[in-house]
């Protein structure tokens, strides 16, 4: 009843409207919580950092990508060169930082499209279970099998061309979201018989829309920190098919094609491999404090937000 | 128990296949045998090259389909056909699985242990120096990939070398080559260049398993039943591994078989980079050499331990479980 009052009410009596709305302050909470936690803070500020590295590092060094300094082959840091240079004169801060904004590039797709999926398929197996459930839960088994990184390997060559990276995102986020995608069946498989959902189907409220506006939105706070770590995850991954040369190919150019380089050098021109990993250590890194602070954040039953209990 | 086990069997064994299947499929159609032939000096005519691929079952120009039956039908009989230089890769599957193997097995067992131990122990002094230390620590290993793990303790090694001046630490091979002794010589000299890749590998096994043993530690010291075990007068340190840590196993225990898989990738670099010649380093360079038969086998490998690590945490999962032992 008094849901039609409210709603015959003329529009412009805000005050008489019961309910606060319920969103913005759960979005407020979850923001003063997270800049609460140090880890939080630290990580977004290193994460502003190498943003600003990516974006801004080719352009301040004064070298083009690519470009070769015929004057400084294999030389150690100097005021012309910051990080020095690799054998062919190529400057390894400019390398460096144009190699993060495709890692990065990479991270983040890689992070939406695996758990986008991830979160379709796992809703939905969970949701409608029985046959289709089946189906679903077995690709992904089939998935976890099949060994990703071969798969990967073998279809190298496709990375190659200007854009080629972007395959290698589609490709990368097609063998990481079998996991995640069982978690989500599980949280979906309990959801199915609450009081919510129940009413909603007993409504007549097509399937698709139940999982889409109903059962997707109650475990968002999973999905966004699970999203987090796949940022990192898929950067370590994509330096570790680089490094074969098996991952990004030129002219593309990513973290993991100069730390592959300069590896070779480790031992003999330290700052061709020292300067692109610390770049890819601290973006994990950072990456990792703020899904850990996220996790904390948003999930009431995570554990190491838990008071400490007392010593018995 | 028995019918199911043997469903659960059927499932893996027609899993396998799958993805042995399309791992063939997909490096027959993407990978160019034609063009490795093509690239040898002095180029050979058309018609030898042709001659070569169909001696090899290899040749584009056959359909895919056929060249799939007769793979088939060799892996069948127990044979993944030759590689692009024409040996049997049956025989080779066998010594580099056993390197591969003897590596992830002891990184495998070392590093789950331990982080199992200084995962369980830092959840019980929550919050003091252990745990904060050990928690931080386990945080930074996870951010490093294995590859910059790998060729940082190489370095290191050298270093060390080069301090030291003679060879404490071993960073090349499986063993020094042209080496000749006796049994108990020759092991000695294997465990001495298996210490640093075994290193390399159990450490970030041992990370992840620290992190994670913590947190299902932490949600079983509060439990009832805890308390009650203390209560009934055990002393608090039979309590927390008999009752605590034996619950606090079981999600560990699937855990296991999702870690599996990345362990045996992991490898591939450890055993490139450490020049160690298992099947990780036999999977690039047959890439580069567009060998699709050996490119098969390492696949068929790889889903057979990944199937093997998830039937040993269902079975892990029965033993420290005895709800779902019906």
């Amino acid at each position: 009843m008094s849901t039609t009052e409210t709603r015959a009410e003329p529009a412009g009596t805000p005050a008489e409207t019961p309910a606060a709305p319920a969103p913005p302050r759960r979005i407020r909470d979850v923001g003063r919580r997270l800049l609460a936690t140090p880890r939080v803070v630290a990580g977004l500020s290193l994460l502003a950092l190498l943003v600003a590295a990516a974006l801004l590092g080719p352009l301040l060094s004064g070298w083009e990508v690519g470009e070769r300094d015929y004057t400084a082959l294999l030389e150690g840091p100097s005021a012309e060169h910051w990080a020095g240079t690799n054998r062919t004169g190529q400057d390894v801060f400019t390398q460096s930082t144009a190699g993060l904004r495709t890692s990065m590039l990479i991270g983040l797709l890689v992070a939406l499209l695996s758990t986008a999926v991830a979160a379709l398929v796992g809703s939905f197996a969970g949701y409608l279970g029985r046959s289709a459930d089946r189906a679903l839960m077995w690709i992904a088994d089939l998935l976890l099998v099949l060994p990703g990184f071969v798969v990967l390997a073998i279809l190298s060559r496709h990375f190659a061309g200007a854009g080629g990276w972007f395959v290698l995102a589609v490709l990368l986020s097609a063998f990481s979201w079998m996991v995640t995608s069982k978690m989500v069946r599980g949280a979906t498989v309990s959801l199915r018989e609450r009081e919510y959902v129940r009413a909603a189907r007993f409504m007549g409220v097509p399937p698709y829309r139940i999982v889409l506006r109903h059962i997707l939105p109650h475990m968002s706070s999973l999905l966004i920190a699970d999203a987090t770590i796949a940022v990192s995850t898929a950067v370590i991954g994509e330096t570790a098919l680089s490094y074969f040369g098996l991952g990004v190919q030129a002219p593309d150019i990513s973290l993991g094609v100069v730390i592959a380089d300069g590896a070779r050098f480790a031992t003999t021109a330290w700052w061709m491999f020292l300067f692109p990993t610390a770049l890819l250590v601290v973006l994990v890194l950072a990456v990792n404090m703020i899904g850990d602070g996220l996790r904390d954040a948003l999930d009431p039953q995570s554990v190491s937000r838990r008071p400490r209990r007392k010593q018995r | 128990m028995g019918a199911f086990l043997a469903r659960r069997l059927l499932n893996y064994a027609v899993l396998v296949f799958l993805a042995t299947s399309f791992a063939y499929l997909l490096a027959a159609a993407n990978l160019d045998p034609r063009g490795y032939f093509e690239k040898m000096q002095p180029p050979p005519t058309d018609a030898v090259v042709d001659a070569r691929l169909d001696a090899l079952n290899l040749n584009d120009r056959t359909p895919l389909v056929q060249r799939y039956a007769t793979w088939l039908g060799g892996v069948a009989q127990g044979d993944f056909g030759k590689t692009i230089q024409g040996r049997d890769v049956t025989p080779q599957i066998w010594t580099k699985a056993g390197v591969t193997l003897r590596l992830v097995t002891v990184a495998t067992v070392l590093g789950s242990a331990a982080g199992i131990a200084v995962g369980a122990y830092a959840a019980v002094r929550q919050y003091r120096r252990f745990d904060r230390i050990s928690t931080a620590a386990s945080f930074l290993v996870l951010s490093v990939p294995t590859v910059v793990i790998a060729i940082g303790v190489q370095v290191g090694a050298i270093a060390l070398n080069d301090i030291l001046g003679f060879q404490l630490l071993r960073f090349s091979g499986e063993y020094t080559a042209g080496f000749d002794g006796t049994g108990g010589e020759l092991l000695l000299n294997r465990v001495h260049h298996a210490l640093l890749p075994t290193f390399v590998l159990a450490v970030a096994l041992f990370a992840a398993f620290a992190r994670y043993q913590r947190n299902t530690m932490l949600d079983v010291l509060d439990a009832d039943f805890v308390r009650t075990a203390m209560a009934k007068g055990l002393t608090r340190r039979k309590a927390l591994i008999r009752h605590a840590l034996r619950t606090a196993l079981i999600p560990t225990a699937t855990y296991f078989a999702f870690t599996f898989g990345v362990m045996v990738s992991g490898a591939t670099f450890t055993e490139k980079i450490y020049g160690w010649h298992g099947m990780g380093a036999w999977l690039i360079d047959s890439i580069s050499q567009h060998d699709v038969h050996v490119v098969a086998a390492v696949s068929c490998f790889m889903a057979v331990t990944i199937m093997a690590a998830s039937l040993l945490s269902d079975l892990l999962y029965a033993w420290l479980d005895p709800r779902v032992r019906v």
